[in-house]
């Protein structure tokens, strides 16, 4: 009867995970477009969307079913198969990504034990998705867009490879679950240990997800309009999402190999057991400002939706605090690893996502040469660098014994010295470059 | 008005690799051609082996339109051809007249006219910024020179009435007194401008990625921009130092202290710098000028119908984008017999194919947005 | 004959044009229809007893015959090719021969320094037998001046183009060729630039009618008349 019961969980639970992530996502995926737009506004000295819903947060809402309204148009010479197929690819790539990644201890679609090696191929294959689009269109200027788009992709994801490579050698895992146990145990975040690699994969994350200053491939005022110009509609749509579920997986991936998936800031240490209430009291603070906010809305209608938002952010107050305020040992109190995990966890991919964001508002574009210029001849090199500098680091401190605050800090400071020296050989490049003739 | 539609890959002529050599069409709408101008590439991939700017889709025959007007119901015309920088317009147009006419508006006038010229300067290159900011990607400065821009539209719209067309001079002096606050409004605007250049500076000129998208891009050397006859920034990020506010003054300007910036290598990011420090040069114009505007009439002795005897005359101002020109052909009558406007951005434009020759398509929109043309003007 | 200059004064007519070691007056032949120059201030002072016919005022505005320092160079080396110079409005102006303009611009921009074009436009003068003049204004970056060709032509005739001696040229000579109908030899691309390739007409020739085009277009294009 136990066994049973276990059979039907171990199936039931991945399915409810499965569910919501391709329930909840796409709908996340549009509030983090909310977040965008939001965001781009503060810091362009303006607001955003803020007339439908309060504070525009119905926004996301009125976008969806405007999309799915709108006619579907396909250009008449375009491959109807592929032009039809190409965005569920890029959609289900990113999908699938998501569903070996854990967003809190008990959630998890698969905890296979190759599990980062299978998000970074899975999501690699969402590369496909962009090249089918753009040939299927059938227009010089898509299929340009896609095909630069794919060298970018692929360029860019050699570079996160290793800077990836460099955080498992410390974790000497590429399972999930076991990776954050690592740095657990260590009682430090491997962004600390290996900040290089953390810088290496920021960019190249923002490269691999074509977001600014990367995203030449699909900037309005470019010529190239790229991959999506064809697309209208809910199909486009799907390559929105697919584009902002990249961002997520790849949010995710950042923060499960160097920022500490699911544990709390000190999550070792039981002095700063303080800190579990920090959720609660963020929870609270969000829900005060709504309720402060919510008597100057101008309707309404308005004023009762945001009351509404800030009662359910109270709730959700309530439901992290239960399990500390729990007796211990009681099922309630062990509830809390999952809801806290999840909440941190959450908590620094939308902190990755906000940098995300600041860098796109701030940074022009690269042109595209200057561009593969970057990823080819400064972030490959660094990151193999920086996988040496690891590799340096775990033997000092294994082998010869050094303490970790030593090793590291030191194979830190070699490796950026090394990335100086690149970084001034590529400046010294680009001057004798600087007039264009010589350029092929 | 029939366009012959290129399409997409035409006469596939051999290049020295053997490549074909395509022509890509920057259609007259398009993001980022600032109005409607139409570009024909021919690219050897990426690159950039020559050019064709097809101009006229603005064309609204306003040198025509002048020998049928008299001088005075001609001067709204003027303000739509730069519709950017609309007093500069005025400016010119009023003075080249009262040349003409052998007269001269009054000290005050004058001197209220280089204020709200001096404005108009900041205004214009502040809308230049923010565009050319946008098309190389960065989103934010635009945002932030249109709130400075906000306020400069604010003084004009209460000096005459309007923000952008605005028709504010006359010819002879001004119609419109200065208003009350007109002083106060202009430091309110001027004293914190300072720190708003910098503000744009902090976003974009250490900024590594705009350096390597302006340095060394679209080069004009100083003996280029003299045969191609490049006037105002275009022309002085060269390295050529001239301006016409120091060179032949008009209005008040030889009563007030300013620099002439001028760049060295003639690229893209030479003239950013240089539009950005002209900025600053305006603000101190401005500055100086409310310290004491003199009393006096506003208008000068100028009948109420304009008869100049006649001859011709060519008067030209440093407008924002240049040197703006006028030529006036007078017979005698009421109507000038002929008005041609030297427009700078149609004469800036004409470097457009020497500067882009071996640049990548990338970069066509840097130099667009660069050489600072507004369609009205190329076209009138 | 300059020291007596009570008998002179009388007896000399004012349409003459004396030449006077103080003031410049215009050494080439003046057509009747330029306004007769008299030195502005007399060589000498009338004396008490006689009246001296007081000197024409001299026009306010309007063009005044030159000849200056620069004159004197461009007639030294052009001869008859500089038809005509005057003074309009503190601005200089040359007439020139239609045939030897690249020459004079080539010099201009060489020895006088002349190496901005600021302007290259025309008018039309349906009147006169040469209707068009093509004008071009130059200015000098070392010299602070500015100066205007002007070259007369018929709708025929063939202006020589400038484009080879500054390259801005190009572009304003396309325009007054779509404007006006003045076809400039050598030019490497001579063809429209603001109105249509299949234009007929050249708008801002006298003759041609806002209206023309316009009736014509509605007349072919919609079947009716034109309401203006």
């Amino acid at each position: 009867m136990q066994a049973l019961i276990n059979f039907v969980i171990s199936i039931w639970v991945p399915l409810v995970c499965a569910l919501v992530i391709v329930a909840v996502l796409p709908l996340a995926a549009g509030y983090i477009v909310l977040m965008e737009r939001k965001v781009m506004a503060d810091m362009q000295a303006r607001l955003g969307p803020m007339r439908v819903g309060p504070h525009g947060l119905l926004q996301p809402i009125a976008d969806a079913v405007k999309l799915l309204l709108k006619e579907d148009i396909i250009p008449e010479e375009a491959d109807k198969g592929i032009f039809w197929i190409a965005p569920l690819i890029s959609v289900t790539a990113g999908m699938l990504a998501m569903s070996a990644l854990a967003i809190g201890p008990w959630f998890q679609v698969a905890d296979l034990n190759i599990g980062l090696l299978f998000v970074v191929g899975i999501g690699a294959l969402g590369i496909f998705g962009i090249v089918l689009g753009g040939w299927s269109s059938n227009s010089h200027y898509s299929l340009l867009g896609a095909l630069r788009s794919a060298a970018q992709l692929v360029s860019y994801e050699t570079a996160a490879g290793m800077a990836i490579v460099g955080a498992l050698l410390l974790a000497g895992t590429l399972s999930i679950r076991e990776i954050i146990e690592a740095q657990e145990d260590y009682r430090v975040w491997f962004v600390f240990a290996s900040p290089v690699g953390f810088f290496i994969y920021v960019v190249a994350s923002i490269a691999e997800t074509n977001r600014a200053p990367f995203d030449l491939p699909e900037a309005e005022s470019e010529l190239v309009a790229g991959y999506m110009t064809e697309y209208s509609g809910f199909r486009w749509a799907l390559y929105f999402l697919a584009e902002y579920t990249n961002m997520v997986v790849v949010a995710s991936i950042a923060t499960t190999l160097f920022l500490g998936g699911w544990l709390r800031p000190f999550a070792g240490s039981r002095a700063f057991d303080f800190l579990d209430y920090l959720p609660s009291v963020m929870m609270l603070g969000v829900a005060g400002y709504c309720f402060y906010r919510a008597p100057k809305q101008p309707v309404k209608i308005q004023q009762m939706v945001l009351a509404a938002v800030g009662a359910s952010f109270i709730l959700v107050a309530g439901i992290l605090a239960a399990p500390l305020l729990a007796p211990a040992g009681s099922m309630l109190a062990s509830a809390k690893a999952g809801l806290h995990g999840a909440f941190w966890f959450l908590l620094k991919v939308v902190l990755y996502l906000y940098l995300f964001m600041w860098l796109r508002f701030t940074f022009p574009r690269y042109r595209f040469d200057q561009l593969m210029r970057l990823g080819w001849q400064f972030l490959i090199p660094l990151s193999i660098v920086n996988v040496m500098g690891i590799g340096l680091a775990l033997v000092l401190h294994r082998q010869l014994g050094w303490s970790h605050w030593t090793a590291f800090p030191l194979t830190t400071i070699l490796t950026l010295a090394v990335a100086g020296m690149l970084g001034s050989a590529g400046a010294k490049k680009d001057k004798e470059h600087a007039i264009v003739g010589e350029e092929a | 008005m029939a366009d012959q539609r290129i399409p997409f890959a035409t006469h596939a002529e051999t290049t020295v690799l053997g490549a074909d050599e395509i022509v890509l069409n920057m259609g007259p709408q398009h993001p980022s051609t600032h109005g409607v101008l139409r570009v024909k590439l021919r690219l050897d991939g990426e690159k950039v082996i020559g050019s064709e700017c097809v101009i006229g889709y603005l064309h609204r025959g306003v040198e025509k339109i002048a020998e049928h007007r008299t001088y005075t119901q001609f001067a709204p015309y003027v303000d739509r051809m730069d519709y950017v920088a609309a007093v500069s317009n005025g400016l010119g147009y009023c003075e080249a007249v009262e040349k003409l006419l052998g007269a001269e508006a009054p000290l005050r006038a004058r001197v209220i006219r280089t204020i709200l010229t001096e404005l108009q300067r900041i205004a214009s290159h502040l809308f230049w910024l923010g565009t050319h900011a946008l098309d190389i990607g960065a989103l934010t400065p635009l945002f932030y020179c249109l709130r400075e821009r906000e306020e400069i539209l604010k003084i004009f719209e209460k000096y005459c009435g309007a923000r952008l067309t605005t028709h504010a001079f006359r010819i002879g002096g001004l119609q419109y007194e200065a208003y009350d606050e007109l002083e106060k409004d202009v430091e309110r605007f001027c004293t914190p401008f300072d720190k708003r250049v910098d503000e744009y500076e902090s976003l974009l000129t250490g900024n590594r990625i705009w350096v390597g998208r302006t340095k060394g891009i679209g080069i004009l050397t100083a003996k280029e921009a003299i045969d191609y006859a490049a006037s105002g920034p275009v022309l002085r990020a060269s390295g050529v130092k001239w301006d016409i506010r120091k060179a032949m003054p008009y209005a008040a300007y030889d009563l007030y202290k300013f620099e002439i910036p001028t760049g060295k290598n003639g690229d893209t990011f030479d003239r950013y710098i240089v539009r950005m420090e002209e900025m600053r040069q305006s603000r101190l114009i401005c500055l100086q000028a409310i310290e004491n505007i003199p009393a006096g009439p506003i208008m000068g002795k100028v009948g109420k119908v304009l008869k100049p005897p006649p001859g011709e005359v060519y008067h030209s101002i440093e407008a924002p984008k240049g040197e703006l020109g006028y030529y006036i052909v007078s017979d005698g009558t009421t109507q000038p017999y002929r008005v041609r406007i030297r427009p700078p951005s149609l004469i800036n434009l004409e470097a457009f194919d020497k500067m882009i020759r071996g640049h990548l398509v990338a970069d066509v929109v840097a130099i667009i947005g660069t050489l600072d043309i507004v369609l009205g003007e190329v076209d009138r | 004959m300059a020291n007596d200059p009570e008998e002179k004064q009388p007896s000399a007519s004012p349409k003459k044009e004396e030449p006077s070691a103080v003031n410049p007056s215009a050494a080439a032949s003046e057509p009747a229809s330029k306004p007769p120059v008299t030195p502005v201030a007399p060589a000498a002072k009338p004396p008490a007893a006689a009246v001296p016919p007081r000197p024409p005022a001299p026009p306010k505005e309007g063009p005044v015959a030159l000849d200056n320092d620069l004159v004197k160079r461009y007639k030294e080396r052009f001869g008859e090719a500089i038809r005509e110079a005057w003074i309009d409005r503190k601005q200089a102006i040359l007439v020139i021969a239609r045939e030897r303009l690249v020459e004079i611009a080539t010099y201009s921009r060489d020895e006088e320094k002349f190496d901005w074009l600021s302007d290259l436009t025309a008018v039309d003068w349906p009147k006169r037998e040469q209707r068009f003049d093509v004008v071009l204004n130059m200015y000098s970056l070392e010299k602070n001046e500015r100066l205007r060709l002007k070259v007369y032509a018929t709708a025929d005739e063939r202006v020589p183009s400038v484009q080879g001696v500054w390259a801005t040229a190009n572009w304003e000579e396309r325009e007054v060729y779509d404007m006006f109908g003045v076809v400039f030899e050598g030019h490497p691309e001579l063809k429209r630039i603001l109105l249509p390739d299949e234009w007929q007409g050249h708008p801002l020739r006298k003759d041609y009618d806002i209206l023309t085009q316009d009736t014509a277009w509605v007349r072919e294009n919609l079947g009716i008349e034109s309401g203006q």
